[in-house]
This record gives C-alpha cells, sequence and structure tokens, in this order.
C-alpha cells in the first residue's frame, strides 16, 4: 500500500476512524487540537458525531455517555486539559467502560508552555485522577505507531472494560512522516449486552454504576483484572541490551534520540543498549530480563524530575544504579545522553 | 368491593395523603411499623377513590381500585 | 379512576419520609409508559439522592458524575438517537456544578431532556447552601441564614428562559393539583424529545424535609408558599405548542 504523508495528530484521528470509533467529544488545546479540527469534518463523512465541547469535563463525561451507549469513543487533550479529564477516566475505570483518551504531552506544570515534554508520566501511570486504579497506557513513538496503536488501544479497552490511555507528545503530534494507514474497520453498538439502549420487557435493566458499594465482589475483580493486563500486556523494545554495559531506558520521542545516541556511543566503542516502553502501564518490567550484562540504566525523558525512574527501579530491583537525563524546553541531544551516560559510568566506577 | 388498597409496608408516615384527603378518610393509625414510622390507615367508608392520596405519596403505597 | 403505581418503578425504599424524589421517578415511570417509551428510555442520574433511582427504575440508567447528567446524556443521545434520554439531578448539579453543561447543552439545543429537583439545599451531603438557597434561608453552611449581600439566589430557569430551546417549564410537586401539573410538564417535555425538538428542562421544586428540618407537611408548605416566589411555576417556553 502507498504511504501517505501525515501530521502525527492528524494520524492519531484518521487512525481512531479507522478502528471504528464514531464518536468524538473534546476541547481544544495545544498541542492536540489538529485531533479536534480533523475529527471536526471526518466523523461528518463516515456518519459519527463530532461535538466541541464547553470544557474537558464536559468532553469527557459526554465520551462516558457514548461509550456506555457502546460506541467507540475518543476524547483527547494535552498536559493542563488532561487533568480535568481524569475526572471521567476515574469514572470510567469505575464504571467499567471502554474508551479511549489521548495525551499530547507537553511540558512542565505552567500555562502555555506548549513545547514538546514527557511531563505527564505520572499522572498517566498512577491512576492521576481520585481512587486507586491503573489504565494501560500506550506511547507510540512514531507517526506510523500513531496509526498502529488506536486499533490496538481500543481492542485492549474491549477486552478489559476498561480506559486505555495514549501518551503521545508534541513532537510526535506535530510532525509529519510517511504513513501506511490501517484499513477501515466498523464497529456495532450491539455488539456489548451491557450497553444500554432500552430495558426489553422481562429483561434486567442494564445498570452502568460508579458505586463500588453495591458490588461485593469488586475488589477481587479488580485485583484480577490489573494483574491479568500486567501479566499479559507488557509491551516493549529492546534494542542491543545483549551486551550493554549501560541500558537507556525512553518512550515516545526521547526513545527516538536514545536509538541514536546508542549508535553513536557504539561507535565510539561505548556499549550502550536501550529498552523502548511502548507500554508505560503496565510498565514492561520483563524486557530488564534481557539485560544480562547491564551495570547501569539510565532514563532518557523531557522532564525534570525524571519521572519513570521510580519505575526501572522496581523493574531492576536496586541490582544496579538508575540514572536519568533530563531535558525540558528541547529535545535531548545524543551527545548529552552518551556524556551523561559516561559520567554515570564513571560515578559508579564502570 | 374495596375502592382503595395500602401497601402499608412501604409507609413512611411523612403525612402528605392525610393532609390532602378531602373527605378526612386518611388518618395516622399509631401503629409502629417495622421501619420505625407511624403508618397511615384509612376509612373506607369515608373514601371516594379520588386519587389524591395515590398523587401525593412519595412511596407508591396506595392504588385506586375503581 | 383505576391508579396504580408504574411498572416501570420497582419501589422508593431508600429516600427520606417525604421526600420529592419518590414522587418525581414515579411521575417519570407513568409518562414513560402513557407515551410508550419505556423499553427505549435511557436514563442518567446524577449522584447523592438522585443516584437511588438506579435501582428503582426499571430503565436502562447510568449513573453520572457530579453534575455532568447533561453531557453523559447527549453522550447516550448521539450514539442512540432512537432511545428517548433523560438526564435527572438536583439543583446543585444543574444550577452550580453543572451550570456551564446545562447551558452548553441548552445553546446546543441537544435532543434530550433535563429534570431538575430543586430542592434549594444540597440534600446528600446534609443541607448546605445552593445557589437556590432562598435570602435568609438557614441551611448547614449558612446558620445564619443566607446573607443575600453575599450570595445571591439563582434562577436557573430565568437564565434559560431566553434560549432557543424546545421547552422549558417549572412546577412543584406539592399536592394532587401540583402533581397532575408536573406529570403534564414532564410529558410535554418528552413529547418535544419524541418530535425532536431539541433541549427541554423542566424544574421540579421538590420538598426535603430531613435537610429543610421541618415535618414533612411542613416542608411541603415551604415549596408552596416560600420557594414559589423566587422561582415561579409555569411554562417558559413551549415551541411549537405541544402543550
Amino acid at each position: 500500500m502507498a504511504k501517505e504523508l501525515m501530521k502525527g495528530n492528524e494520524a492519531l484521528a484518521e487512525a481512531a476512524i479507522r478502528a471504528g470509533c464514531r464518536f468524538y467529544s473534546g476541547y481544544p488545546i495545544t498541542p492536540q487540537t489538529e485531533i479536534l479540527e480533523y475529527l471536526s469534518w471526518r466523523m461528518d463523512e463516515v456518519g459519527g458525531t463530532f461535538v466541541q465541547t464547553e470544557s474537558e469535563l464536559a468532553g469527557v463525561n459526554m465520551l462516558l455517555g457514548a461509550a456506555a451507549a457502546g460506541a467507540r469513543a475518543l476524547t483527547s487533550s494535552a498536559g493542563p486539559g488532561f487533568s480535568l479529564k481524569q475526572e471521567g477516566i476515574s469514572y470510567l475505570v469505575a464504571a467499567d467502560l471502554p474508551a479511549v483518551i489521548i495525551d499530547v504531552m507537553r511540558i512542565g506544570t505552567g500555562l502555555g508552555d506548549i513545547a514538546q515534554g514527557q511531563g505527564d508520566y505520572w499522572q498517566l501511570t498512577r491512576g492521576g485522577g481520585h481512587g486507586d486504579y491503573h489504565t494501560i497506557v500506550l506511547a507510540p513513538a512514531s507517526v506510523q505507531e500513531n496509526c498502529d496503536m488506536m486499533q490496538v488501544a481500543f481492542q485492549l479497552a474491549e477486552k478489559y472494560r476498561h480506559p486505555v490511555l495514549v501518551a503521545s507528545d508534541a513532537a510526535i503530534g506535530q510532525m509529519m512522516e510517511g504513513v501506511e494507514l490501517p484499513p477501515m474497520t466498523e464497529h456495532d453498538i450491539d455488539s456489548y449486552d451491557w450497553a444500554v439502549r432500552g430495558c426489553l420487557p422481562g429483561d434486567s435493566p442494564r445498570k452502568i454504576q460508579n458505586t463500588y458499594y453495591t458490588r461485593p465482589d469488586y475488589v477481587e475483580y479488580l485485583r484480577e483484572k490489573y494483574a491479568s493486563m500486567e501479566a499479559n500486556e507488557q509491551r516493549w523494545e529492546s534494542y542491543m541490551t545483549e551486551d550493554a554495559d549501560v541500558v537507556l531506558v525512553a518512550y515516545g520521542i526521547s526513545s527516538r534520540i536514545s536509538r541514536e545516541a546508542v549508535d553513536m556511543a557504539r561507535a565510539q566503542g561505548l556499549k550502550l543498549g536501550l529498552i523502548r516502553p511502548i507500554t508505560l502501564w503496565p510498565f514492561p518490567v520483563k524486557a530488564f530480563d534481557a539485560c544480562p550484562k547491564a551495570k547501569a540504566f539510565m532514563t532518557v525523558e523531557i522532564n525534570i524530575l525524571g519521572q519513570m525512574v521510580d519505575d526501572v527501579k522496581l523493574a531492576v530491583s536496586s541490582r544496579c544504579p538508575v540514572g536519568f537525563h533530563g531535558s525540558f524546553f528541547s529535545l535531548p541531544e545524543p551527545e548529552e545522553i552518551i556524556e551523561q551516560a559516561k559520567s554515570l559510568m564513571e560515578k559508579e566506577g564502570i | 368491593m374495596s375502592k382503595i388498597k395500602l401497601n402499608i409496608s412501604r409507609c413512611k408516615g411523612c403525612g402528605y395523603c392525610v393532609a390532602e384527603c378531602p373527605r378526612k378518610a386518611l388518618s395516622f393509625s399509631g401503629h409502629i411499623s417495622d421501619k420505625g414510622y407511624d403508618t397511615v390507615q384509612v376509612d373506607e367508608s369515608l373514601c371516594i377513590a379520588c386519587g389524591s392520596c395515590y398523587r401525593v405519596c412519595p412511596d407508591s403505597v396506595f392504588e385506586i381500585l375503581e | 379512576m383505576k391508579l396504580k403505581a408504574p411498572e416501570s418503578v420497582f419501589s422508593s425504599a431508600s429516600f427520606c419520609p417525604g421526600c420529592g424524589h419518590g414522587l418525581a421517578s414515579r411521575l417519570i415511570g407513568e409518562v414513560a409508559e402513557e407515551l410508550g417509551i419505556q423499553h427505549s428510555l435511557v436514563t442518567v442520574v446524577d449522584v447523592a439522592c438522585c443516584s437511588f433511582n438506579i435501582d428503582y427504575w426499571k430503565f436502562d440508567t447510568i449513573m453520572a458524575a457530579h453534575g455532568r447528567d447533561i453531557p453523559t446524556a447527549v453522550g447516550v443521545k448521539h450514539v442512540r438517537p432512537g432511545s428517548s434520554v433523560l438526564a435527572y439531578m438536583g439543583d446543585g448539579a444543574a444550577y452550580s456544578i453543572g451550570m456551564a453543561e446545562t447551558i452548553h447543552a441548552a445553546l446546543r439545543n441537544d435532543n434530550i431532556c433535563v429534570i431538575v429537583i430543586n430542592n434549594s439545599v444540597f440534600g446528600m451531603t446534609g443541607g448546605q447552601m445552593a445557589p437556590t438557597t432562598l435570602p435568609g434561608e438557614k441551611t448547614a453552611t449558612s446558620p445564619k441564614g443566607k446573607d443575600p449581600t453575599r450570595y445571591g439566589t439563582l434562577s436557573g430557569v430565568e437564565l434559560l428562559k431566553h434560549m432557543d430551546i424546545a421547552y422549558l417549564a417549572r412546577g412543584e410537586l406539592v399536592g394532587s393539583a401540583g402533581m397532575i401539573k408536573a406529570k403534564k410538564l414532564i410529558k410535554s417535555a418528552f413529547q418535544h424529545q419524541l418530535k425532536g425538538d431539541g433541549f427541554s428542562l423542566v424544574e421540579l421544586l421538590s420538598p426535603c424535609p430531613t435537610n429543610l428540618n421541618l415535618p414533612p407537611v411542613k416542608a411541603r408548605d415551604f415549596v408552596h408558599n416560600e420557594m414559589t416566589k423566587y422561582f415561579p411555576t409555569g411554562v417558559f417556553i413551549d415551541k411549537g405548542g405541544v402543550e
């Protein structure tokens, strides 16, 4: 199939349509607004619904209604707007509803900082809303992966009856690359019996409920659900980890630069490798088994605090040191990554 | 034949029906239900089956049979 | 005239004695059956007292986040246009935390019915002051009475009066006459939705004896004698004239 040149955000939107998504409700915020703009006309073409809502809160709760009615439903936001989506994400989890929510991440806690960033790792992976929960988080690293992951996101959401988050970022959202688009699929809103539609005589009414106290089996049900996700849904890509002395850990746009750093370092005789988490939750702890020579790990992220460091420490069970290379308001440079890796090795006596 | 049927286990003794009944056919019985409410009673000889009690009852205690 | 509680309503066991929710739920069941929409109706209920209806109605029902019933209902209606959709909430949901949602659904003229139970307080949390609390009314957060120089009293219906929507009305869940009228308002709202006219909102003034600290009959009298001074009943918009 011929490739098309597409912007990352538009690829996410088109891929959602091709995954059978026929409902979108959302609110403008940079750097994800192209998703809204694209779907404002594309949903019309496919007979779907596009609603520009009065706020992120309305957007995510309208999505909840559409999901409860059986549609493949999507909303998207970025940084500060994604914080507002968390209200609805908690309730989607509580009500066992599948839906996909995209966060095109930006930098920092401030307003107006629209540069590419990976500032939302914690709010994406820690159950950023109220209550105790997790959601599967997919992290594409290219425009092509934006296309491929939307299909996967909806499949996983329905498999577990659980919201799935897609963690993109401003760089991938705004860049243009050649993509092969997936084929068009349709979704039947009556696919699942739990979807509300009206209660026929003799049937039990469907209750989409977000309270737990009425369901004594809920604790076990949820623990099993999360355990099953952790066991079955870890996704990652390993690059030259078999003989690496230091393994970089990076996702999204940072992973592409880190891969370049691995190649450059190897040309200098420095054995770096790379683990690229594709699911940020469940975190791909299994990937760390395939780094037999690793003496240290180092995350490469676009944020101040190294939000992924704790997950890597847990994955390696403190058997090696875990360093961090962070950049802020700029993409990490391969040379800087290599320098940081060298100083980590020096510090740890590797 | 009865004009009115009371599902008294539903009664919470709010008294809306007693206040509303145009013929004073309804009154508090003094009988305290399992839930702790002073429930209502009907004097069928006064009842004209107008349906006022059915309409104002928040707990669907009443059924008008004719 | 035979009168029997509608099949679509199980019971109202958890509401306090004299609570208006039981009255409103029954009327909604009666209207659904009279219009023959009881098997296609999808209801969306707010949290707190409103949410008890999830167990009392034999309708497919969604429990929504506080104040987000309207967007949730709009989401359902887009996906299931053949279903009648109701958003059922209190005055705090409709006119406080969910004010933006209420106004913007009206602005889009979304084809759903909204029923607002206005009892002048936040009920489930213990009777705190609401935007609908009357001037001078004592509540858990206005123990000396609501100070009108600091907090106004909001009529959501007044705000919606000049919007291009299908139907707007206010009734009171008080007395036989009030109930007959309230039922007519609810029925008109659903008839507009069935015709595809757009957004309908019916506010129902409702007694909350527990939080008004009044015996039920006195709470009912407060609704009829005091609340209606600030919240007059009537039909304010009836596009194309269903009534």
